[in-house]
């Protein structure tokens, strides 16, 4: 009796490929399990690459990718794999994903590559993948591993993004800098020199320098996890 | 908890399925790395001219900035006492491709300079030349390199593009993101009144001499210093060419 439900419950569990367990693993880190501002994780890369908004676009993308393919590959070897090399097993699936996104971008557009190499290099030292690795995709199923990476990669990415959309309006003036879409915003148009002459909007704007240095990607995080604390208390002194 | 054994058995499959896959993607893909990497370095020369350029490089297909490199641009090598050398003499100093664009920059500026070899790309246009060197130096994390063109009197400038390998985004890196930074090269000069070589400047805190000295950038007071610097030694190296080249009589 026993093995009969058994075998009657596997199917039905495999029915359920995106029931609300696996939205839930999405959604969360989205909002209240967000990897940078209520798990703190990955600040580092938010800090650094978060100037401009198009390189943080890319840059989430890459992330996405790696994160997924990550964890799947990850939670595919987690019964091979050794506990007592784990980490390094871990920090080479890493590596090499990152290694053939530098690669492919390099082939395939290479003005973005040209502008991004430095960071692609720094997904490698991003904590919440490795993170994710550690906590989730070792000990849980292939397809729910690669909704967690999915999850906690946009929720990461949309901190990014948000962050250097602050930054780049407030410290350059412009949007989408470097990318075919460019456009200047606000402020004097030749930003940085000192015979300013003309202007788009605003022209008596002057460009917050502190805004471009890493400091001012340290006030927009605080500020959002201010926000979003204040909208839900539940996550004070939840990290 | 598995066996020493088995734990070094799986740390040599992994090493070598990841050195596998990676190493066959790099050699697989490298063909393209190259063409790209020639083609961006094409588009950073012909940049220096872009003013008398058809329309700007950004919006260039990567064809068209190979077309007008191959039709409009005549490249040769020279050594630092300004004589031109001929392709074979350019392979037998280790470049299979013979050619300007083959150089490398690198290299060449960490030999002795007298034994340097120089790019020299020639842009026409309407009847008069433009003749863009290479120059390298040192940023503040890394490399900086950029092309000056020069109008046919050797003394004006007719533009100039930089190119950094890691300079600060938002402040160093500007040298190469914020096209008004290298717009302020255009008509400037690289000899004084008397004829000197005099270089271009960057000056911190805006251009006193509106002839031989351009805006600096807030927040990256080094990267500047860099490209003076580089300015000043790379036009150094091309000075025996210029010079010999250079018409008798000094302008102004």
């Amino acid at each position: 009796m026993a093995e009969e439900t058994q075998v009657k419950e596997a199917p039905k569990e495999k029915k359920e490929f995106f029931g609300k367990k696996e939205r839930r693993l999405i959604t969360d880190p989205l909002t209240d399990n967000n990897p940078i501002t209520v798990q703190v994780l990955g600040i580092c890369s938010a800090l650094a690459v978060t100037t401009l908004l198009y390189p943080s676009i890319i840059m989430a993308v890459a992330v996405i990718f790696v994160m997924v393919f990550s964890n799947l590959t990850t939670s595919l070897l987690r019964k091979y794999i050794p506990q007592q090399v784990r980490m390094i097993v871990q920090l080479v699936i890493i590596a090499s994903l990152v290694t053939m996104v530098e690669l492919s971008l390099k082939a395939l557009n290479f003005a973005v590559y040209k502008q991004l190499s430095v960071f692609i290099g720094l997904i490698i030292t991003n904590c919440i993948i490795m993170g994710r690795l550690e906590a989730f995709a070792l000990a849980n199923k292939p397809w729910q591993s690669m909704l967690d990476g999915l999850g906690n990669a946009v929720g990461y990415g949309a901190i990014l993004i948000i962050v250097a959309f602050f930054r780049e309006l407030f410290g350059k003036g412009s949007l989408f800098a470097g990318s075919p879409i460019e456009f200047k915003i606000i402020g004097p148009t030749q930003d940085f020199l000192i015979n300013t002459s003309e202007s788009v909007m605003f022209g008596w704007y002057t460009n917050n320098n502190l805004m471009v240095l890493s400091v001012a990607a340290m006030f927009i995080l605080a500020i959002l996890i201010w926000v979003q604390r204040s909208y839900n208390p539940e996550l004070v002194d939840v990290s | 908890m598995h066996s020493t054994n088995y734990v070094i058995r799986f740390v040599l499959v992994m090493t070598c399925v990841v050195a596998l896959v990676l190493a066959a993607m790099a050699t697989l893909l490298q063909p393209i790395h190259k063409a790209n990497e020639a083609l961006y370095n094409k588009r950073g020369i012909i940049q220096a001219v872009e003013t008398k350029l058809p329309k700007p490089v950004s919006e260039m297909t990567d064809k068209e900035v190979k077309d007008i490199f191959d039709s409009k641009v005549e490249q040769y090598v020279i050594n630092t006492d300004g004589e031109r050398l001929s392709e074979e003499e350019v392979v037998a100093a280790g470049y299979p491709g013979g050619q300007a664009e083959n150089i490398d920059m690198e290299k060449e500026k960490k030999k002795d300079p007298s034994n340097r070899l120089l790019p020299v790309f020639k842009y026409e246009k309407d009847g008069s030349d433009y003749f863009i060197f290479s120059v390298r130096g040192n940023g503040l994390w890394d490399a900086i390199w950029g092309n000056i063109a020069l109008e046919s009197n050797f003394n004006e400038v007719a533009g100039a593009t930089f190119d950094h390998k890691s300079e600060t985004p938002g402040l160093g890196a500007e040298i190469k993101d914020n096209p008004n930074f290298r717009e302020q090269f255009i008509g400037k000069e690289i000899f004084s009144e008397d004829g000197e070589f005099v270089s271009i400047t960057v000056r911190k805190g805006g251009a006193k001499d509106p002839d031989h000295e351009v805006d600096g950038i807030s927040g990256a007071t080094i990267t500047a210093d860099g490209v003076t610097a580089m300015l000043e030694n790379g036009l150094e190296n091309y000075m025996s060419y210029i010079s010999k080249n250079r018409p008798e009589k000094v302008k102004n």
